[in-house]
C-alpha cells in the first residue's frame, strides 16, 4: 500500500535490490504511521480511567505486511504491468468474435434469475431458513441497487455530484412513516406521494445550487443532506427526534391480501397455509425488485428522450451545452427531481420494510456508500452499478456470516467492525486503479462517429 | 453586555481551532484545486495521537509542567499527522492528478471513511475522556476566561505568525505561491512541483494536529467520528473567507466561531450545526468567492 520514494531511473536487470530498498522504506513509514495508533491502545479500566495497552506484536504484523506488500508490488507487479503495456503496443487487433448466446442475453437471464431467486432459496432452506437470504441479501442489496440507480440519474447521466442524496431517501421514508401512522393511508397511495414529495424537495434544494459546479455543488448538497437530518433529530414534535417513528403499517397486496396476522384477509387464512413471516419478506423482495426495475426502465427510456440526451450533453460539457441553446436550468432541475423521486420511492419502501425509521439511518455515510456504488460500478452504467452494489453490500453482509474468522483471529474478533474500513479502502483502490469504475462507464448515447483527437494543450487539466 | 462579551471570548476560542483546520483546506485547494475531504479526519488523528501521548506521559512521568506536556503532545501529533497526510497524498491523490475532475474528491471521501474507521477499529468506538489538564479560570470584570482559552489563542497566534513567515518570506513559500498561480510555469522555472505539493499537505496536517491537540485539551474528550463536523465547519470557514486565501481562512474560522457561540447563546443549541451548514450553503450560493477570495473567471 505505502508507496515510498519512487525512483525514475530505468533499472535494467533484477528488480530485487530496488524492491528490498523500497520495502525497507515502506516499513519505516508504516512504523511511523502505526506506532502510536496500533502499537498502543487506549482502553478503560474498572475505574473508568483511560489506560494504555501495549500491542507491539500487532504493530510488527502491520509493518511486516506492509513491507511484504511493497516488496511484491515493486518486484513482481510493477514489472508485470510494464511487460503488459509493452505487449499491448505490439498486439495485433483481434477481430471481435460473435458473442455467445449467454453473453448476448446476460442481462435478461440475470433478471429471470432474480425473479427465481426466492423460489430457489425457499426450496433449498424452507420458509423459515429463507428469511435471512431473502431479507439480508436480497432486499438489502436491491434497496441499494435502486438508490444507486436513482443517484445515477443525477451523477452518472447529468454529471452533478450529489453528496446529499440520502436526504431524499429520508424525505420518502418520513413521508410514508408520518402519513401512514397518522392517517393510516395505504402504501399504494403514499408511494407516489412520497415520490412526489421527494421530487418536490429535489427541486427546492436543486434550485439554489444551479449556478454551482463540480465540487462546490457536492459540498452544498452535503450541507443540505445534513440540515435535513439535523431537522429530523431536533423537530421533536413532528418527527419524535432521534427516538424515531415506530409501528409503521405493513404493505398489503393492493388491499386484497394482508400480511398482518390479526387481519381477516391474512395471507395464511386466505390460502389456508401455515403462518410464516417469510411470506411478507418474499412479497417485499418482489416489490423492491419491481421498483428497481422500474427505475432502470425509466432511466433507459429517458436516455433516449431529448431530456436524457441533454443530461448527457450537460455532463460532457456545460459550456458547449449552453452555447447550443439547451436550457441548463430545467435540465438540471429535472435530473434532480427524477433522481430524488426514485430516492423517495426507495425511502417509503425502506420505512415499510423496517416498520421503524429514525434519523440514524440517514447519515452522511449512507450518501457516501450510495455514491461509492455509483462510482465504482462506472458512472452511467446500469449493469455495472448493480454489480457494484452486489459486491459491496453483499460483501459486507457476508462479513457477518464469516464466523470461521473467529477461529483464526480469536473469539473477540468481530468481522462487522471492518465493514466500513474495507468499504473505504475499496473506494480508494478502485479510484486509483480504474478511475472510470470497474465495469466501465457509459459513453454518451449520441455522438459524432468520426472522432477527432484533441491535442493535450487544448484540454485543461482537471476539467476532463 | 457581559454575556455578549463572554460569548465573544468563547467564539474566539472556537474560531481559533476552526481557523487552524481551515488553513489546511484552503492551501490544498489553492494549490491543486481539490477539496481534501479527509482533512477533518487528519485533525481527528492529531487529537487521538495527542491523547495517546498524554496517557503515555502521565504513565511514565508523574509530574511535568503542563507546558512541556502540551508541547510534546503537539510535536508528536504534528509529526504523525504530517506522515499520514504525506503518505495519503502520495498513495491516494498523486496518481489521480490530471484524472477527471471528481476523482480526487471521491478518493478523498473514501480516505476519510478509511481513516475514521481505522481509528475505530484500532482504538475502539467509545468516547475517550481525559482528566482536565488546566482548570484555572480568571474572572475579569465579570467575564470568566479560562486558562485553556488563553493557551488556545496564544498558540494559534504564535503558529500563525510562524506560518505567515514561512509562506511570505521564504523560498518555500514563494514556490508554493508560484505553484498556486500556474503549476506548469512553476515547473518550467525549476520548481519541484511534487515536492511543493507534498510540503503543502505536511503544513496543513501540522496545523490540523495542533488544532486537534487544542481541541482535546479544551473539551477533554475525543471519539473516532470527531473529524466530520469540525471538518465541515472548518471547510465552511475556508469558503467563507475565500478559498485559496490564507488570511481568509483565519477570518472565516473566527467568524464561524463567533456565529456558532452567538447562535448557541441566543437561539438554540440544538440547531447550532444547522446554522453552520446553512451558512456554508448560503455562502457557496451567493458569495462563492468568499470575503477575501478572488472571483473565479470561467474560461472557455
Amino acid at each position: 500500500m505505502v508507496q515510498a520514494v519512487s525512483t525514475n531511473r530505468v533499472e535494467a536487470g533484477s528488480p530485487f535490490p530496488r524492491a528490498i530498498r523500497e520495502a525497507l522504506y515502506a516499513g519505516a513509514i508504516s512504523f511511523g504511521l502505526f506506532v502510536l495508533l496500533v502499537g498502543l491502545k487506549t482502553d478503560q479500566n474498572i475505574r473508568n480511567e483511560l489506560i494504555i495497552v501495549q500491542r507491539w506484536g500487532l504493530l510488527a504484523i502491520f509493518v511486516v505486511l506492509t513491507m511484504i506488500g511493497r516488496f511484491i508490488h515493486v518486484a513482481f507487479v510493477g514489472p508485470a504491468l510494464e511487460e503488459r503495456k509493452r505487449m499491448k503496443g505490439k498486439a495485433v487487433p483481434v477481430i471481435a468474435a460473435e458473442p455467445s448466446y449467454l453473453r448476448k442475453n446476460l442481462i435478461n437471464l440475470s433478471i429471470v434469475g432474480l425473479f427465481l431467486y426466492p423460489v430457489a432459496i425457499v426450496l433449498l432452506f424452507g420458509f423459515q431458513g429463507s428469511l435471512k437470504w431473502v431479507d439480508n441479501f436480497g432486499i438489502q442489496i436491491l434497496i441499494y441497487v435502486m438508490l444507486a440507480w436513482g443517484l445515477n440519474i443525477v451523477v452518472g447521466l447529468a454529471g452533478l455530484l450529489d453528496l446529499g442524496y440520502v436526504a431524499f431517501y429520508a424525505v420518502g421514508a418520513y413521508s410514508y412513516a408520518l402519513l401512514g401512522t397518522e392517517f393510516g393511508w395505504s402504501f399504494w397511495i403514499l408511494l407516489p406521494a412520497a415520490g412526489a414529495m421527494a421530487a418536490f424537495w429535489g427541486v427546492i434544494l436543486g434550485f439554489p445550487v444551479l449556478r454551482l459546479r463540480g465540487d462546490y455543488l457536492a459540498i452544498v448538497t452535503l450541507a443540505f443532506g445534513e440540515i435535513i437530518r439535523l431537522v429530523l433529530i431536533n423537530w421533536r414534535e413532528v418527527t419524535n427526534g432521534s427516538a424515531g417513528i415506530s409501528g409503521i403499517p405493513k404493505v398489503s397486496f393492493f388491499g386484497l391480501i394482508s400480511f398482518n396476522v390479526s387481519d381477516d384477509n391474512y395471507i395464511a387464512k386466505v390460502f389456508d397455509i401455515a403462518q410464516s413471516g417469510a411470506y411478507y419478506k418474499i412479497f417485499l423482495y418482489y416489490l423492491i425488485l419491481l421498483l428497481a426495475l422500474l427505475t432502470a426502465f425509466v432511466t433507459i427510456r429517458l436516455r433516449r428522450m431529448p431530456v436524457g440526451r441533454a443530461w448527457e450533453a450537460l455532463r460532457e460539457d456545460e459550456i458547449a451545452c449552453r452555447s447550443l441553446g439547451i436550457n441548463t436550468t430545467t435540465t438540471k432541475l429535472t435530473a434532480f427531481a427524477t433522481g430524488a423521486m426514485f430516492g423517495g420511492f426507495a425511502g417509503s419502501f425502506f420505512a415499510a420494510r423496517q416498520g421503524f425509521v429514525s434519523p440514524e439511518s440517514f447519515i452522511f455515510l449512507e450518501s457516501a456508500i450510495i455514491l461509492a456504488i455509483v462510482v465504482l460500478g462506472g458512472m452511467g452504467s446500469l449493469p455495472g452499478i448493480a454489480v457494484a452494489a452486489l459486491v459491496m453490500i453483499g460483501g459486507t453482509e457476508i462479513l457477518r456470516e464469516m464466523q470461521f474468522l473467529k477461529m483464526i483471529f480469536g473469539p473477540d474478533f468481530t468481522p462487522e467492525l471492518y465493514r466500513m474500513l474495507l468499504f473505504g479502502m475499496a473506494m480508494v483502490i478502485v479510484m486509483i486503479w480504474k478511475p472510470r469504475g470497474f465495469v466501465g462507464s457509459r459513453e454518451p448515447t449520441a455522438f459524432l462517429h468520426k472522432r477527432k483527437a484533441v491535442a493535450g494543450s487544448f484540454t485543461k487539466e482537471g476539467h476532463g | 453586555m457581559e454575556y455578549f462579551v463572554q460569548q465573544l471570548v468563547n467564539g474566539l476560542t472556537l474560531g481559533s481551532i476552526y481557523g487552524l483546520i481551515a488553513i489546511g483546506y484552503t492551501m490544498v485547494y489553492g494549490i491543486i484545486g481539490m477539496i481534501n475531504f479527509a482533512h477533518g479526519d487528519i485533525f481527528m488523528i492529531g487529537s487521538f495521537v495527542a491523547l495517546i501521548v498524554f496517557l503515555v506521559l502521565t504513565a511514565v512521568f508523574y509530574s511535568l509542567p503542563v507546558v512541556l506536556f502540551l508541547l510534546i503532545m503537539m510535536i508528536v501529533a504534528m509529526l504523525t499527522t504530517s506522515l499520514y497526510n504525506w503518505t495519503i497524498e502520495k498513495v491516494a491523490y498523486r496518481p489521480l492528478r490530471g484524472s477527471f475532475r471528481l476523482a480526487p474528491l471521491i478518493t478523498a471521501i473514501g480516505m476519510s471513511i478509511v481513516l475514521s474507521n481505522f481509528v475505530q477499529v484500532t482504538q475502539g468506538p467509545r468516547n475517550k475522556p481525559i482528566p482536565p489538564m488546566i482548570s484555572k479560570v480568571y474572572d475579569i470584570f465579570g467575564i470568566s476566561i479560562s486558562q485553556k482559552q488563553i493557551v488556545i489563542v496564544v498558540v494559534t497566534v504564535a503558529l500563525l505568525a510562524i506560518f505567515w513567515y514561512l509562506v511570505n518570506k521564504t523560498a518555500l513559500g514563494r514556490a508554493q505561491r508560484a505553484c498556486e498561480q500556474d503549476r506548469k510555469m512553476a515547473a518550467l522555472l525549476g520548481i519541484d512541483v511534487d515536492r511543493t505539493i507534498s510540503i503543502t499537505f505536511i503544513m496543513g496536517a501540522s496545523l490540523a494536529a495542533v488544532a486537534g491537540t487544542l481541541y482535546l485539551m479544551y473539551y477533554g474528550v475525543v471519539v473516532f467520528s470527531d473529524g466530520f463536523v469540525p471538518g465541515v465547519k472548518a471547510f465552511t470557514a475556508a469558503v467563507l473567507g475565500g478559498i485559496g486565501s490564507i488570511p481568509g481562512a483565519v477570518l472565516g474560522g473566527l467568524m464561524i466561531g463567533f456565529i456558532e457561540s452567538m447562535w448557541s447563546a441566543y437561539f438554540s443549541i440544538d440547531y447550532k450545526d444547522v446554522a453552520a451548514f446553512s451558512i456554508l450553503a448560503i455562502v457557496l450560493i451567493f458569495l462563492p468567492s468568499g470575503i477575501l477570495g478572488r472571483p473565479e473567471v470561467e474560461k472557455v
